[in-house]
């Protein structure tokens, strides 16, 4: 029953990384660069319905969808004045840029909110399912994340699949140029995938924190690393990569924090990385990336 | 040393383009029966093709045709699907672009590829960079050897740099040169490696006339003096009729004629790939 | 006179005199008591920061890659530098050569570190390097907290997780991280120090495999077009950095009496890529007056710890977008004919 129990511990936190590893994957396929800041985006999404939910009593869902906005917004912005100048600098610039920005965004979480571990009330109001006559009890938040996962993959394979805006943002990953000289702006669909991803951003981080109730500025970066890892199994710039890569890794970290060492489980997922990395770099889903020459 | 062990021991030439050069002796490089596919699509299929150790030759078609996908198999860029590629009696399976490199194939690109923000001197240095011989640790002290080693490569780069009429240009910044003096030094830099055949991408892409014919008596002293073939892919039918001994013609990744200048200019296949199949009468009849 | 001879070289040793003087001056300041104690207090922090911008630099500035995981090779050789100067403690008895060794096998267990991170990272494109030696400090500081080292007449005993269960007394303790008996760092050591990185560098960035990796970083294709060994010319650089750091990580435990793993985080890390960035990638004096500036500024300036890490940001921002900018690129290049004209009109007119 652990088994089982574990089991399903993993499944909801892999569906929080794969909502997370959405926004990573998205950009990277899209822009071509690394999100540094995506993490921290989380974290802000958490903390600011953390105030919405405390301190101005507003129902968690409605919270939701403000931290979603605030994260919307925010992701735009930083696209706008941090990323869009560096669209033709080497990705050494970029990638330095991204790791500012993430940083940025954590130090004025500290001056904003201070230092102080906040504890996360759960959105999730409702009561845990107790299975087997109660030797099985599965948190309402695991449902929740769950559920979420699926919604939000499926929502998010229609939307690049049959949209309008969807199909533009497939054309830019393709070839920008190409896709810009066919009329698509360049432009505004990278800050479409930001918004995007900066809003699954804010709902990985409501469900995280509802999860692991200690909100502190550095609450997204390790998540975010770890949703990355889980975008490079997968695949990187693939969404059912993302999916799978997602789930794997969570029921890996579980499994590593409940069979190998509590203390570790951050070394193990990592240790991870490494590993696919020498196997298969592409990733379980991954399409192999032939340079032109 | 373990890739001389597997040379094995080649037959009379298969292939050469020209039986009378180099008649007898083993060919620099002996393409068989090479073929890569990229997903469904077959870009090469069934290319054999043998060069002579001195030899020009041609490598023409139109565009998409496959040429360059040759030189990145040549180069071991793409691993081929099919076939084997013999440099020197050695087949090149499973090396990297490197290792291709010290076996004795140099190459220039069709988008020229420099060192752009280093001197005109040191990206022919780093050509020279496997024939250096310094330790890490001797250039890590700056021990006399370090200064002899650097002197020594010093003193080569300029001879060839010479040899090109880029001497002058040594310390410029390679980025900054004109077009054509790029093109140049991508040859001086692949003439640095020791080569034994050297591939050219278009190597007259974007040059004017006078700077083309330039190229051309540069191409025939490079196989005079330094006694290596020369394999370059080129449009400009000038040039390949001026200098190539032999030429193969590629349409769809496969050869469709192979032969010397004259007999290319007067195959009906050819100017069928070229000019397309109703006028392809007219134009021979006319020349 | 060789040396004088090519341009090169000439740099080189200006900048090695420059930078002898300086810490020359400090070092007599030092020594006759000039110095407030705050200040004398951040010298061998000073020499730990050069070194970690220089061999930073090598990684970011030379090669073109970014290692996020500075600070782990870092903690390697500060942990193993610890134990290796303990247990040698009780045999040799001059600090100096104590702590040269104490440098060597620090150095050494980092590079080794610097190899197995490279072996997977370095063959893939950039972005996975960073992400991957981030990772790798996390592994390294996760480790180190739950490592034990004990030492007693019979030696060495190590443990994971429980170190309850061992003899002796503690070097390495979990999360308390390690204690250090005799602080035999000095400034003089992290002079030697600084100096002898300076020379490795220079010398290995002007010689044939320095030249190599600019090549490799300026067009990989063409690189193995003409023969070099990519992936072995990258760890070559590797290993060298990150040896170099866990140098610097040996002088600075022993500059302390205990020093916790947590000490080196991505904070750490970070702070040394803002040297980096700061001075200039690629730019070897850049690197060593930004060390010296963001060390001694924080002390300095009161409250200025609160907002270090935002401007920090603010500067790795700023930095990257402005050079993008090509207005402002354009804007310092007419700044500078207009200074470089006002200088020589002022020649002239003497």
């Amino acid at each position: 029953m652990a088994f089982l129990s574990n089991l399903i511990n993993g499944l909801s936190l892999g569906s929080v990384f794969a909502i997370i590893a959405l926004g990573y994957t998205m950009v990277y396929g899209i822009a071509k660069m690394l999100n540094f800041a995506h993490g921290d985006v989380i974290m802000i999404g958490a903390y600011v319905s953390f105030v919405t939910i405390t301190s101005m009593d507003v129902p968690p869902l409605l919270a939701l969808l403000i931290a979603m906005c605030v994260c919307t917004i925010l992701g735009v912005v930083i696209e706008r004045l941090a990323y869009r100048p560096l669209r033709s600098s080497p990705s050494l610039a970029v990638l330095i840029t991204a790791i500012g920005v993430s940083y940025l965004l954590q130090n004025a979480a500290l001056l904003i909110w201070s230092s102080n571990t906040k504890v996360y009330p759960s959105i999730v109001t409702f009561e845990p399912l107790h299975l087997f006559g109660g030797a099985l009890t599965i948190r309402g938040e695991t449902i929740v994340s769950i559920c979420t996962c699926i919604v939000v993959m499926i929502g998010l394979t229609l939307f690049t699949g049959k949209t309008k805006t969807g199909k533009a943002m497939r054309a830019v990953s393709e070839n920008r140029q190409a896709a810009e000289l066919m009329g698509i702006s360049v432009n505004r669909t990278i800050a479409v995938t930001f918004a995007i991803g900066s809003a699954l951003a804010a709902v990985a981080g409501v469900l995280y924190c509802s999860m692991y109730p200690v909100l502190i500025p550095t609450t997204g970066s390790i998540p975010g690393i770890k949703a990355f890892t889980a975008a490079v199994l997968g695949g990187i710039g693939s969404i059912p990569g993302t999916l799978v890569g997602g789930l794997l890794l969570g029921i890996i970290e579980i499994f590593g924090r409940a069979y190998i060492s509590q203390d570790l489980s951050d070394a193990i997922v990592f240790a991870v990385l490494i590993i696919i990395l020498l196997v298969k770099p592409n990733g379980l889903l991954g399409k192999k990336v032939t340079e032109k020459v | 040393m373990s890739q001389k062990q597997q040379t094995k021991m080649v037959p009379l030439p298969t292939d050469i383009i020209i039986p009378e050069r180099d008649l007898g002796k083993q060919p620099v490089l002996d393409i068989r029966n090479l073929g890569i596919d990229f997903g469904g699509l077959t870009a090469v299929d069934e290319f054999t093709l043998a060069i002579g150790k001195t030899e020009i030759a041609g490598l023409i078609g139109p565009n998409g045709a496959g040429k360059t996908t040759i030189f990145n198999l040549l180069t071991n860029v793409y691993q081929p699907t099919r076939g084997s590629i013999l440099l020197q009696g050695i087949d090149t399976k499973g090396m990297t672009t490197a290792q291709v490199n010290k076996m004795g194939i140099a190459r220039t690109f069709q988008n020229i590829r420099l060192f752009g923000g280093m001197s005109v001197l040191d990206n022919v240095k780093v050509g020279l960079h496997n024939s250096i011989k310094c330790s890490m640790f001797t250039s890590m002290l700056h021990l006399p050897g370090y200064y002899k080693a650097e002197k020594a490569a010093r003193a080569r780069c300029m001879e060839l740099l010479d040899f090109m009429g880029m001497a002058d240009m040594a310390q410029y910044q390679a980025g900054s040169l004109p077009y054509g003096a790029q093109r140049r030094l991508e040859i001086v830099r692949a003439l640095a490696t020791n080569p034994a055949i050297i591939l050219l991408d278009e190597p007259a892409a974007g040059m004017n006339p006078s700077e083309t014919a330039e190229l051309m008596e540069h191409i025939l002293r490079i196989r005079d003096e330094f006694q290596i073939a020369v394999m370059l892919i080129e449009h400009d039918m000038n040039l390949v009729m001026g200098v190539c001994e032999g030429i193969a013609v590629v349409n769809y990744g496969k050869i469709i004629a192979k032969g010397t200048p004259e007999q290319i200019c007067n195959d009906p296949v050819v100017i069928e790939a070229y000019l397309g199949k109703k006028g392809a009468g007219d134009h021979a009849a006319e020349s | 006179m060789r040396l004088w001879k090519s341009k090169t070289s000439r740099q080189n040793l200006i900048t090695l005199a420059v930078l002898s003087i300086a810490l020359a001056v400090f070092y007599g300041l030092d020594s006759g008591g000039v110095l407030k104690r705050s200040l004398s207090g951040q010298l061998v922090p000073i020499c730990v920061y050069i070194v970690m911008a220089l061999s930073l630099n090598l990684t970011v500035g030379i090669m073109g890659e970014l290692s996020l995981g500075h600070a782990g090779f870092m903690s390697i050789g500060a942990f193993s530098g610890v134990v290796a100067v303990t247990m040698l403690g009780n045999s040799i008895d001059s600090p100096a050569l104590l702590m040269t060794l104490g440098i060597i096998i620090g150095a050494l267990l980092a590079g080794v570190a610097g190899f197995l991170i490279g072996i997977p990272v370095l063959r893939l494109r950039g972005d996975y390097l960073a992400i991957v030696t981030l990772a790798f400090g996390e592994i390294i500081k996760n480790i180190l907290n739950c490592l034990y080292v004990t030492i007693d007449a019979d030696g060495l005993h190590a443990a994971m997780f429980n170190g309850m269960e061992l003899s002796g007394t503690f070097i390495i303790n979990g999360p308390q991280g390690a204690s250090i008996t005799n602080r035999i760092s000095t400034f003089g050591t992290g002079i030697v120090l600084v100096m002898v990185t300076l020379v490795i560098i220079m010398n290995f960035v002007h010689s044939k495999e320095g030249r190599a990796i600019k090549a490799i970083r300026d067009n990989r294709i063409a690189a193995e077009s003409v023969g070099l060994n990519v992936t072995a010319y990258k760890m070559k650089a590797f290993v060298l950095s990150a040896a170099l750091a866990g140098a610097a990580g040996v002088l600075f435990a022993m500059n302390y009496s205990a020093i916790e793993p947590k000490k080196f985080n991505f904070n750490t890390s970070i702070s040394v890529l803002v040297m980096v960035v700061l001075g200039g990638m690629g730019n070897l004096r850049g690197s060593i007056i930004a060390a010296i500036v963001l060390t001694v500024l924080p002390e300095l300036l009161r409250g200025f710890d609160d907002y270090r890490m935002l401007i920090y940001a603010v500067v790795l921002i700023l930095f990257m977008v402005l050079g993008a900018n090509t207005r402002f690129q354009q804007f310092k290049i007419t700044m500078k004919e207009k200074l470089k004209k006002r200088f020589s009109r002022k020649e002239a007119a003497k």
